[in-house]
């Protein structure tokens, strides 16, 4: 199945990923999936382990080379954009939060230094305050939390004030809790901020919670693709 | 006690060679019984280091009556050698071999040029070859720690890399830490080496040149030049190894090749 999708009234989408395959010794860890992405909505990627989802994400910012198709990224051919670019304006929060040693405003200041940029204490008080950890600036983050450390790496990525965000079973080492939280965190930041967000998830019941659309892979393909409630819908009719 | 059996000169070298082997392989079996397997590797390793030895030795008995040329013949040769040796030590990283080759042949031979300039190296095969290998053996070892040391630490450190290319970062920042790390812990034996000179060991350069009757103070100071030049060849070769081998797990859109699980020569 290639899982497009149209929507009336928004001519561009932020990500309209066109086709993408990979291929490794052989193996097709991704088949031909197509799909879109508009800015302030959340598309999740269920299916079962294995099938693909992560290495589907990683062909989105190029942290793998998708053997054939591409990704037009606001209508530009996303290999047309240097990688390091393209990263920063499709920003990416992985299971683990992977901080860096030091401050937590040490790690928000990471991104932009990398293009010369350096982060005023207002803006990164602000956006402390946007990921719910007001103060923090100063602390380490080695004796953080999971859900802590999580709301750092999220505000790590938005500090590169990126124009999408992939999310990479951003919840799946956290306690129900801490999930809840950054499932609104990350509801809140897209809508608020209009970002266009694709988060795996291995958990069809948050997918449920969190996105507007689903797209379901299985085997590398995409098998269902639209509206939350169509997709999860049919989904528990078939289950 | 070998020496009280057996007299003639050759079969003792032979006896000689034989026990000590002996005694590498015990070791092996000792460490066999807490479940580190070296026997393959260290049998084939005492194998062609003998080998190698008696061959490199009558290949040079002939070249001590050839020609002055074929003395950095001979060192070419040995760097070659010792890029091939030391790029297994970087298994899945493409380009290993060029690397570990370019690297020894900067930092071992533009310091046995700039000391054969200088004249602290002499120009006759039999200064020359032996100094200069001992400075290319250096070399290569500390090419061989960089390189395991920065492809274990690239593979133990997957997550933080790619979260610093996903951030923005250059090749060269995400993996900037390891590098760093590598070349420090590459350096240790020669630093080493120099730290302890005279106190934890005499080395062997020193010996002979006493035994063919130099002045001590001399052959003291010279065996500190040789430890300085190796330092100095070593610490070349750790800069332009991870400088060089930064680029190679990288693909083209710097995306990162040397990972868990993915075959080495996969494409991006």
């Amino acid at each position: 199945m290639n899982a497009s999708d149209t929507r009336d009234g928004k001519a561009t989408p932020t990500l309209d990923i066109r086709q993408l395959s990979r291929v490794v010794a052989g193996v097709a860890l991704v088949s031909d999936i197509s799909a879109q992405v508009y800015a302030g909505e959340i598309l999740a990627v269920t299916g079962p382990s294995g099938s693909g989802k992560t290495s589907f994400l990683r062909l989105l910012n190029r942290l793998d080379e998708p053997t054939s198709g591409t990704v037009l990224l606001e209508g530009n051919d996303y290999h047309e954009i240097p990688p390091r670019d393209l990263r920063r304006k499709v920003g990416m929060v992985t299971q683990q939060a992977f901080l860096f040693p030091g401050t937590v405003a040490d790690n928000l200041r990471f991104g932009p230094r990398q293009r010369g940029m350096e982060l005023a204490d207002s803006e990164i008080a602000k956006l402390l305050s946007k990921v719910g950890l007001p103060g923090y600036e100063g602390r380490e983050v080695a004796p953080l939390s999971g859900g802590e450390a999580q709301r750092v790496s999220v505000a790590r990525a938005v500090a590169n004030a990126p124009i999408a965000l992939l999310l990479d079973e951003p919840t799946s080492a956290l306690d129900d809790a801490a999930k809840a939280g950054i499932e609104e965190l990350v509801r809140g930041l897209v809508k608020q901020d209009g970002l266009a967000c694709v988060m795996v998830t291995h958990d069809s019941l948050q997918a449920a919670r969190v996105a507007d659309r689903v797209l379901v892979i299985e085997l590398g393909r995409a098998v269902r693709f639209g509206g939350a409630k169509e997709v999860l819908g049919a989904q528990s009719d078939s289950a | 006690m070998l020496k009280a059996i057996v007299h003639d000169q050759m079969q003792l070298g032979l006896a000689q060679a034989a026990v000590t082997a002996l005694a590498a392989m015990l070791v092996v079996l000792l460490a066999r019984k807490r479940n580190i397997h070296l026997e393959r590797e260290t049998a084939v390793a005492l194998v062609r280091g003998i080998v190698q030895i008696v061959a490199v030795g009558s290949v040079l008995v002939l070249l001590l009556r050839g020609p002055q040329w074929t003395g950095g013949l001979l060192l070419a040769a040995m760097i070659v050698a010792a890029g091939a040796t030391s790029a297994k030590r970087a298994s899945g990283i493409p380009g290993a071999f060029p690397v570990s080759t370019y690297a020894i042949a900067c930092g071992a031979g533009s310091m046995i040029a700039l000391m054969i300039w200088l004249g602290v190296i002499d120009t006759p095969i039999t200064s020359l070859v032996p100094v200069g290998s001992m400075m290319i053996a250096n070399a290569m070892n500390t090419n061989s720690l960089a390189l395991n040391r920065f492809r274990s630490d690239v593979l133990a450190h997957v997550g933080e890399i790619e979260t610093a290319l996903a951030l923005g970062a250059d090749s060269a920042t995400s993996v900037a830490s390891y590098s760093q790390a590598s070349m420090e812990a590459s350096l240790i034996p020669a630093v080493d080496s120099l730290r302890s000179l005279g106190i934890v060991w005499i080395p062997g350069l020193m010996a002979g040149m006493l035994l063919s009757g130099a002045k001590p103070l001399y052959a003291a100071i010279y065996q500190f030049v040789v430890l300085a030049m190796i330092l100095a060849a070593s610490g070349l070769t750790a800069l332009v190894s991870t400088w060089l081998i930064r680029a190679r797990v990288f693909s083209p859109a710097e995306q990162l090749v040397l990972r868990p699980g993915l075959p080495s020569g996969v494409r991006h």
